[in-house]
């Protein structure tokens, strides 16, 4: 069925879809309308869920951890500083393995206090164990609602899942969704099975502390789930497709890449006007491409390098700054090139901070100053610096 | 593409009306595209808010502000100013809900047709002038955009309103 949704609404039409039996909620805007949704639904019994109000974030995942050591499909969702009050308990998450799914609208962070768009706030928590996805639309918010759970889920992976919207941008722009039936979506997600539960029959140790005779190989084995998730995402987007006929591209989206000079890699909801630029420019001669990064973890170090190689020189473009250094993306990116063997020029643009617009005028000046040279870390509207070049 | 700019005062249905019309646009039409999306921010009763319509035969990928609009609608006509101009394409047309005329604006009485149907607001009256002037929707489209978006107590008394005003224009 067709209908006209926002990315917060097409989100909780694939919670509703992926039938989590716990759902805790501490509403903040730009998430606030998905929490909403889902109260909504689970009010008119279109939704069997608990549906617990908490008093904060911290406590919104606690309650989805104790859910889920029960044996529960357990959802959350949250944003900006509600993010970072949850950060404690996401690292509990991770640990005990326990396959949760949150939404995170992303929002920037304090201070100066702001409530729109940027990512800095799930870039933040790249290292608590979370698998990370960035949509790019609507549609493709709710398919990875419905993906979320059979990739966390997965034996294999056994890991929580942070799915990212760009706050506003995504969360409250409306667009035509497609919403799959119930059974197409049971065919595609069996109900939640795990021994990582509490069980009566079948005591165990959970949640537990280790030393430094063991801690290691925990941490280890938390690597190992989010390495294996590579796998999983692929075999699922696959039976995905079989399922509901839309395909995805695992890791990355590669556009005009394959014979592209100057490529620009970003990610979330601004690819869309960067593909549309690059068309713009190869009217004109440009070989322009774009890399949409999918999954920030697990992190597509094989797909970047591989699409990068024959370029004549990339911008990361990001919303994010990790202050007396660079992006995080773009770090991420130089190490999956420095890994390979690949040595081209790479500069990173930071841009969209505090929900600050991305205009087409800036994507074709990224085009131009990569293709010219520039700063290595260049602030949109502000100026480049020649951090460590 | 062709994209519509909305101007309203917080509770007035700026953004209901611009997410109607990409409801209509899109709804018996798989080949069609449409985003609708409010000026971005806390929302505030009285405040003057945007609102953004656009339309497409392709899937719409810039999600970034209107700059230039096929019509500019307004809600309140203490919200226009000459300088919106330049937020028309050549072609484009501001369209003002006003008892008094208005340079380089086309205005209609909305007000006076939502008093007649017990509206509070004339968000889908000036949706329906749109729709009358630039026949970019069908009525039948837009019915079954209030029929499908808005709480079903107040679907007949807005499609009426709309209704009509899209008769007026036609007169």
């Amino acid at each position: 069925m067709r209908k006209f949704l926002s990315g917060n609404e097409a989100f909780a039409e694939g919670i509703r879809l992926a039938r989590p039996q716990v759902i805790s909620a501490y509403p903040i805007t730009p998430q606030t309308i998905v929490v909403e949704r889902l109260s909504e639904m689970v009010e008119d019994g279109s939704l069997s869920a608990e549906y617990v109000h908490v008093e904060s974030e911290h406590s919104a995942m606690s309650c989805a951890i104790g859910a889920s050591a029960a044996g529960a499909r357990a959802f959350t969702a949250t944003s900006s500083q509600g993010l970072l009050y949850m950060a404690e308990c996401l690292y509990y998450a991770s640990g005990g393995r326990f396959p949760i799914v949150m939404m995170n609208a992303d929002r920037s962070t304090a201070l100066p206090w702001n409530i729109y768009g940027d990512q800095r706030d799930s870039l933040s928590q790249l290292d608590s164990g979370w698998i990370q996805s960035y949509a790019e639309n609507a549609q493709e918010a709710l398919d990875l609602a419905l993906m979320s759970y059979k990739i966390a889920e997965d034996k294999r992976v056994q890991t929580p899942y942070m799915a990212n919207l760009d706050g506003f941008v995504l969360t409250h722009t409306y667009e035509t969704v497609d919403i799959p039936t119930h059974e197409q979506a049971d065919r595609f997600l069996p109900s939640y099975e795990t021994d990582n539960r509490i069980d009566l029959e079948n005591p165990r140790n959970m949640a537990f502390s280790a030393g430094p005779d063991t801690n290691y190989i925990f941490k280890y084995k938390e690597h190992e789930g989010i390495l294996a998730a590579r796998e999983v995402i692929a075999e699922t987007e696959k039976e995905f497709a079989e399922v509901f006929g839309r395909k995805y591209t695992g890791l990355t989206e590669n556009y005009r890449t394959d014979d592209a000079e100057y490529i620009i890699v970003t990610l979330g909801s601004i690819a869309g006007l960067c593909r549309e630029t690059a068309d713009k420019l190869r009217e004109n001669g440009v070989k322009a491409g774009v890399v949409r990064i999918r999954y920030m973890r697990p992190f597509p170090n094989e797909e970047i390098a591989a699409v990068l190689k024959n370029a004549k020189a990339y911008a990361v473009l990001e919303k994010d700054i990790s202050f007396g250094n660079e992006g995080t993306v773009f770090t991420n990116v130089n190490s999956a090139l420095k890994k390979a063997g690949v040595n081209i020029n790479g500069y990173n643009f930071i841009g969209g901070l505090g929900g600050r617009n991305i205009s087409a005028g800036d994507i074709e000046n990224i085009y131009e100053s990569i293709a010219k040279g520039t700063e290595s870390v260049n602030f949109i509207g502000i100026g480049g610096e020649d951090n460590g070049k | 593409m062709y994209e519509i700019i909305w101007l309203g005062r917080g509770g007035q249905g700026a953004f209901t009306a611009a997410k109607l019309l990409g409801a209509a646009f899109t709804i018996k039409n798989d080949s069609r595209y449409a985003l609708a999306f409010p000026s971005f921010g806390p929302e505030r009763r009285g405040a003057p808010v945007r609102a953004f319509t656009k339309l497409d035969t392709k899937p719409v990928v810039d999600r970034s502000q209107t700059e230039k609009a096929d019509y500019i609608v307004i809600l309140d006509d203490t919200l226009y100013s000459p300088q919106l101009q330049e937020l028309l394409k050549p072609t484009g047309k501001v369209i003002v809900n006003s008892k008094n005329s208005i340079d380089g604006a086309l205005n209609f009485d909305a007000d006076s047709i939502s008093a007649e149907f017990r509206l509070p607001t004339a968000n889908t009256i000036m949706l329906g002038l749109l729709i009358g002037l630039s026949e970019v929707v069908s009525s039948d489209e837009a019915v079954e955009a209030i029929k499908g978006y808005m709480p079903q107590k107040i679907q007949e008394r807005n499609i009426n309103a709309l209704l009509k005003a899209v008769q007026e224009v036609a007169e």
